[in-house]
């Protein structure tokens, strides 16, 4: 199987397979998101069921100093077509060379340091259809220059092409009450999808101490509202489009070590011609190394969520809320340290203001040496009507994905 | 630098002793002159590669492996840099540990999860933890510096048909998860041929068990195999090396945070 692939992949690419070291690697899973609670609109199911495939193929062009990396995406939905989609997480060369490294084509960074937020992290347009963490990233097209100096890290994007969010579709769960149309999306610039965006990162660390300070000016990620984009019979809005609007935003992450302590920040302030707000997130994680003489650790995060914006919004038109307002996040991080690499992290965002809770469990464990069986929970509970968060009231889930890597 | 001044004040201390008698070197000196002895032997080997299986048992003789690369950077006047990649399981393939190891100095460690793109700080109190569900602590993986126990001198004795001095050591780093350690010195070539841990309430924890050693570039003594046995839970880890390399031409731009995120 894997050998077919490789051939099917060197005939396409027309490459001499003898001239060029190349690595395949990737996993294949099946997932079933089973929601707790009856549907609260009548397109929507009670369980779904998809697949998905992400093989990483891999060319060295010599003593890995230049390489091409190539990562497609592809997943299938049992009923939402939007969630059935088709992405390149990544699609780039990238050269080594003695003072910098660049990196040219489609490609993924991660930016942060947080555990229940991501505030800073802004290169990558979140895969929401994914899933609703965050943490699920579209390919961007950049060009990366990279160098490592005494002074500290620095990374500097040119960004062209912006990736619209996926959301969810008529049949999908999670989802708002009304539907977005991703592709609908509406832009402040007149360049649209094409406007050019520029970001940059500079990390430095000394002993225990960790900060990095990023700056993006462009396109912002989240869109800013929705507009609305169809209409029924009586003139009511049926759909929205998503609203990008330029940005500027300064971030800041710092990190510090301290004992079994990890303290924590991520902040940042972000301007538009419509808003300017700051937002952060601070706190610690604490690790109980080896409890009751066995293996296993456990961490306790902790951390306080700040959104200058208010957390209820009261139509889609208006300039987006964070359900993340006034917030405090504790979860427990428990390590077996086992050969099955078992983990699970088990928490809750808890609304300081209206008592809003957001649960999640997310447990792993591998199975043999090359699967692995991963559960996860998410419920709302306590929502109030306007905020971000009540359109996930009845949305509570459980989702089990076995993958298979190879 | 400090950390020599402090071996030349004990060796000027040992030396002052030697001046009221001659018999006069302590078990502790002795001890820690092995020591010293081992590390001045395995000076000089600039950086190293190598590959390593590692095979992971249970009781029930259920067994899972990992392909791990290692690439070692030697520092002089701090502990060495090192850069592990893992290629097996398959589910942390291009997972890596980038470790600033230092003598009492906590070291520093960055992990690379490569699903996320995500370099994550580790805390180094973790040192006692086991490495990959292994019998193998980080600190039993660590570079390891003189300055990072001390030592006695217990006996000299024959282990496996080798003449060795037998050396306790104690960990003079925090966090550690052993009161002491038993280390068996060849007394030929000053390695070691076997080690026994013992846990915070000083039971005899594990063993390590060193075969196979080959020389490199005429001096360099390296295992090709280390076996580790947790007695109390009946669980044991096989280390099997290959692929030794050395002088390979490595530097600092080798073991960063870019080299950590490329690596594979």
């Amino acid at each position: 199987m894997q050998k077919l692939l490789l051939r099917v992949l060197i005939s396409a690419l027309s490459l001499p397979a003898a001239a060029v070291d190349m690595q395949v690697s990737g996993n294949i899973d099946a997932q079933w998101r089973v929601f707790l609670h009856d549907a609260s609109l009548p397109e929507q199911h009670d369980s779904y069921a998809s697949a998905s495939v992400e093989p990483e193929f891999y060319f060295d062009l010599g003593n890995g100093d230049q390489s091409i990396t190539f990562t497609p995406f592809y997943r299938k939905d049992q009923y939402d077509d939007e969630r059935t989609h088709a992405d390149i997480r990544e699609l780039h060369w990238q050269g080594v060379f003695d003072e910098f490294e660049l990196r040219i084509g489609i490609s993924k960074v991660y930016w942060g340091v947080t555990e229940s937020i991501h505030l800073v992290d802004i290169v990558n347009q979140t895969d929401a259809v994914e899933n609703i963490d965050g943490e699920d990233k579209l390919g961007q097209p950049m060009i990366r220059f990279s160098t490592e100096q005494d002074w500290g890290l620095l990374d500097v994007f040119v960004l062209p092409g912006f990736r619209e969010r996926s959301f969810a579709g008529i049949e999908g769960r999670p989802r708002p009450p009304f539907v977005i149309d991703a592709d609908a999306a509406v832009y402040e610039h007149a360049d649209k999808e094409n406007h050019m965006d520029y970001a940059a990162r500079l990390f430095n660390y000394w002993d225990n101490w960790e900060v990095g300070l990023t700056y993006f000016t462009g396109t912002g990620r989240d869109p800013e509202s929705y507009v609305p984009s169809a209409f029924n019979t009586l003139g009511q809005p049926i759909a929205f489009a998503p609203f990008y609007a330029q940005i500027d935003q300064l971030g800041l992450t710092v990190q510090a070590l301290i004992d079994a302590w990890t303290w924590k920040l991520e902040a940042i302030s972000r301007q538009s011609a419509a808003q300017h707000f700051t937002a952060f997130a601070a706190g610690f994680e604490y690790t109980f190394v080896g409890v009751n003489e066995s293996s296993t650790d456990v961490g306790v995060v902790i951390e306080y969520l700040y959104d200058e914006r208010d957390d209820l919004v009261t139509s889609p038109t208006q300039p987006a809320a964070s359900p993340f307002q006034n917030d405090i996040t504790t979860a427990f991080r428990i390590t077996l340290n086992d050969i099955q690499s078992s983990e699970v992290l088990i928490g809750l965002i808890t609304d300081i203001d209206d008592q809003t809770v957001a649960a999640f469990i997310e447990a792993s464990r591998r199975l043999g040496d090359s699967f692995k069986a991963e559960l996860e929970l998410r419920s709302f509970s306590n929502t109030v009507p306007a905020s971000p968060l009540d359109a996930f009231r009845d949305d509570d889930f459980i989702q089990l994905t076995l993958g298979w890597y190879f | 630098m400090l950390n020599k001044l402090y071996i030349t004040a004990l060796f000027s201390a040992a030396l002052c002793l030697g001046g009221f008698s001659a018999l006069a070197e302590t078990s502790q000196e002795k001890g820690l002159a092995i020591a010293v002895e081992a590390d001045k032997r395995d000076t000089g080997f600039g950086d190293m590669t190598a590959n390593m299986t590692m095979e992971l048992r249970n009781k029930q003789g259920d067994s899972s492996i990992r392909y791990i690369r290692i690439k070692t950077l030697e520092v002089t006047g701090d502990g060495d840099k090192s850069l592990s990649i893992f290629d097996k399981p398959a589910d942390v393939s291009g997972t890596a540990f980038l470790t600033f190891s230092h003598a009492l100095k906590p070291d520093e460690q960055w992990l690379y999860l490569p699903a996320l793109k995500r370099v994550k700080r580790i805390n180094s109190n973790n040192k006692s933890g086991p490495f990959m569900g292994s019998e193998f602590a980080y600190e039993d993986l660590a570079s390891q510096e003189i300055e990072k126990y001390t030592y006695n001198y217990l006996r000299d004795e024959i282990q496996n048909g080798i003449d060795c001095f037998v050396v306790e050591r104690f960990p003079a780093y925090e966090h550690s998860g052993y009161t002491r350690q038993i280390a068996w010195i060849n007394k030929a070539e000053y390695r070691p041929e076997k080690i026994e841990f013992y846990d915070r309430k000083n039971s005899l924890l594990k063993t390590l068990d060193y075969s196979g050693y080959n020389q490199y570039l005429n001096q360099y003594w390296r295992a090709s195999s280390m076996s580790m046995e947790n007695h109390q839970t009946g669980k044991s880890t096989l280390l099997t090396w290959s692929n030794y390399a050395f002088k390979t031409g490595l530097d600092d731009g080798d073991f960063n945070r870019n080299s950590l995120k490329r690596a594979r």
